[in-house]
Parts: C-alpha cells; structure tokens; sequence
C-alpha cells in the first residue's frame, strides 16, 4: 500500500470505538459523537442520528483542526489539544487523539460544557490505547490482504482500461 | 482508509495547480454530473468574489469492487501564491494528485512555480511524488493562447529517472498514442506522469482525468 494516508479499519475494532463512544456519551449526557480521521474521513459515530452530511462534516472537522494547529505552532504551542465551539443552543468539544483522530462531541444545553470536557479526557486516553493497539499490532485480517488485491481487471473493468 | 464496518474504500484526491487554472471548475463539473445519490454535498470555503481560500470538497461514489464501495473525496487546494499555509494542510493523507495546468502561454510561470510548490509541499510531509499515484491535465485547451503539449511537457512534466531494473521497460502512454510513460532518453529510463488534455469550462476531459486517477490511486492500495 503506497497511498499516503492508506490504512485499514477492522471490524472488531470499529465496534470497539463504538462501544467508548456510547459509554462517553451516556457520562456526559451530549447527543452525538463522531472519531474522524486526520485526513477527514468519518470512521465512526453514535447517539442521535445525524441531520448533516457525515462526510463534509468531517473534512470540515480536520480541516479545522489542522488549521488550528497550524494557529497554535504560531503562536509557540505545539498544538491546541482540544477546541470548543460555542452555539446559541448546540455546541461542539473536538479533541485530539494520539494525533492520529479527531474525537467530536456534539451537545446542547442538557449537559454543560465542563463535564463534557471531564469525561472526554478517559475517552481521548480509551481510544488513545485503542489506536496505539491497533497500529502496534502485528498485520492482522484487516492488513494482510486489502480487498484490492489482486483486483487489477476489476478495476480496469469499472474505469476503462 | 479501508473501512472493513462500513464497507467502503475511502480515498483522498487533491486536485492542485496555478490560480484560476481551472480546479473548482473540475469539481464543479463533476457535482454537475454525477447523480445526486453518488455523490455528497460540495462544499466551497471561497472568497467573497470565489476565489478558493481553503478548499473544496466534494465526496463522490465511483462504482463498487469487491463489495466494497470505493469513495473518492475530491479536494481542491487554492492556487493562489499567498495561501500555501491552507494550501499544505489538505495534502496531508493524500492518495492521489491531479494538476491543473492552465494552457495559456502566460501562465507557464505560474504553472511551473505551482509545480515546485507542490513537490516542496509533498517532500515536507515525507511523500513522494514519483511513487504516488499523480495525473496531470493540461486544461483550456481551446484557447487560441495555449501551449503546445510537448513545451508544456518539457516544462512541467521532464519527467524522474527509472533506477529500478524492474521498471526500466518501454511503457506505452494508454491515454495518449505514440507516446510513452516510461522510456529510454539518452540511454537514461525516465518516466512520466499520464497527461490528460480538458477544457474544464465545457466538461471535456473531467471525467477523463477522474477516473484516470481514481483508477491509479485503486491499484496502488493492492
């Protein structure tokens, strides 16, 4: 796999995410919480079902925080990280995880943004093992063979030779 | 990123090049096109008169393999000079690059200064460029000004040498016949990135240059 940003999500492991993200979002009482990756692409979600475009949500998602971080080596941090953006009536907590995710909480005025804040730390350090789990491990099913392998005709036959 | 839950292929595109060369309008063409239920929402981060000042993006479904979908996000960089900061944030992770050359003769500068740009930027996050799946297109063809092919050639696509035996092979350009993405030149192997023409404006060579990136972006993940 040469592409830069390529890597595999297993199934096991995106139930996992899952699983945090329900326990987090049960602690602090917030609608919805997403994990994107750093180069925008969605790999998970729970809680309420979602009334945008999952998946501009969450190139806008990495494109803000990259945009930030660029903001904070500016003005001498190594990174924010986390955000928090406030609305009248929904908000939303981003943070950073192990710098390779983007943990998004989405909230409104049932719960405050502290303890949000609060039970996002255990989360960002679950999914932190998590993820440092996952990269560390010896090439599993999700890695020894991509579903392309070996795929060339069909990929011929979808795009013309 | 390989989604072994949702089923899906993601990957990332990055359509790059000169200021009004002719990127959004690749975008916009494509959302045009393509049945809304293959495709996401295009989102514009542009300037008051439309000049991109972040990006666009616009997630499109390019058919199924494997059962799994494959779902390119397509992103354009703003060409202008003074954005690089923006500019090297949306080629971090990506799979694959197009590069919209603007044809016209008084764009050359500008073509060949975004060239240099984009490789700086791509060497700065340890890419590769030569190793990446990477399309140019030489757009506005239709314009009386424009460049000849082989001096756009010459000047933005020389092409890198082969130093690896496997490799040094004739390689037969399939877009362009007669011509050749590896070959010997003055007993060097050098190859070349594909080159597909367009006139964005009107749709010609969009598509063309899509798939044709989609497609090498596809074969480097197997």
């Amino acid at each position: 796999m040469t592409g830069a940003g390529t890597w595999s999500l297993g199934e096991s492991d995106y139930e996992r995410i899952n699983e945090h993200l329900t326990e987090l979002l049960k602690e602090c009482n917030a609608r919805c919480a997403l994990v994107v990756d750093r180069t925008g692409q969605l790999l998970a979600n729970a809680g309420e079902e979602l009334s945008f475009d999952p998946t501009v949500f969450a190139s806008l998602t990495a494109a803000d925080f990259s945009a930030n971080d660029e903001l904070a080596k500016m003005i001498g941090e190594p990174e924010f990280a986390s955000l928090f953006h406030q609305g009248e009536k929904e908000s939303m907590y981003l943070a950073d995880v192990a710098r390779r995710v983007i943990l998004v909480v989405l909230f409104d005025k049932r719960t405050t943004v502290g303890l949000v804040r609060l039970r996002v730390k255990q989360t960002v350090q679950d999914l932190s093992a998590l993820l440092d789990e996952m990269f560390s491990r010896a090439p599993g099913q999700a890695d020894k063979g991509g579903p392309l392998d070996g795929a060339d005709d069909e990929i011929d036959k979808l795009f013309g030779k | 990123m390989i989604n072994y839950a949702s089923r899906e292929i993601n990957c990332k595109l990055v359509y790059y090049g000169p200021g009004l060369g002719g990127k959004t309008t690749n975008l916009e063409h494509v959302y045009g096109k393509v049945a809304p239920e293959q495709r996401g929402k295009m989102v514009s981060l542009a300037t008051e008169t439309e000049r991109t000042l972040f990006f666009d993006f616009l997630p499109v479904d390019l058919g199924t393999i494997r059962g799994f979908k494959t779902r390119f996000h397509l992103y354009t960089v703003p060409g202008q000079v003074y954005y690089n900061a923006s500019r090297k944030l949306i080629l971090k992770g990506v799979d694959g690059v197009v590069f919209v050359a603007d044809s016209q003769m008084e764009r050359m500068e500008a073509n060949v200064e975004s060239m240099q740009n984009l490789y700086d930027n791509m060497s700065q996050y340890g890419y590769d460029l030569t190793k990446l799946p990477f399309v140019i297109q030489y757009n506005k063809r239709d314009l009386p000004n424009a460049a000849p092919i082989p001096e756009l050639q010459e000047q933005l696509n020389p092409g890198w040498e082969v130093t690896d035996p496997a490799k040094q092979r004739v390689t037969p350009d399939s877009v362009n016949e007669g011509e050749f993405l590896i070959s010997q030149v003055d007993g060097t192997w050098i190859e070349r990135a594909p080159y597909m023409e367009s006139i964005a404006l009107k749709g010609e060579g969009v598509f063309e240059t899509l798939r044709h990136a989609a497609k090498l972006v596809l074969k480097s993940m197997n």
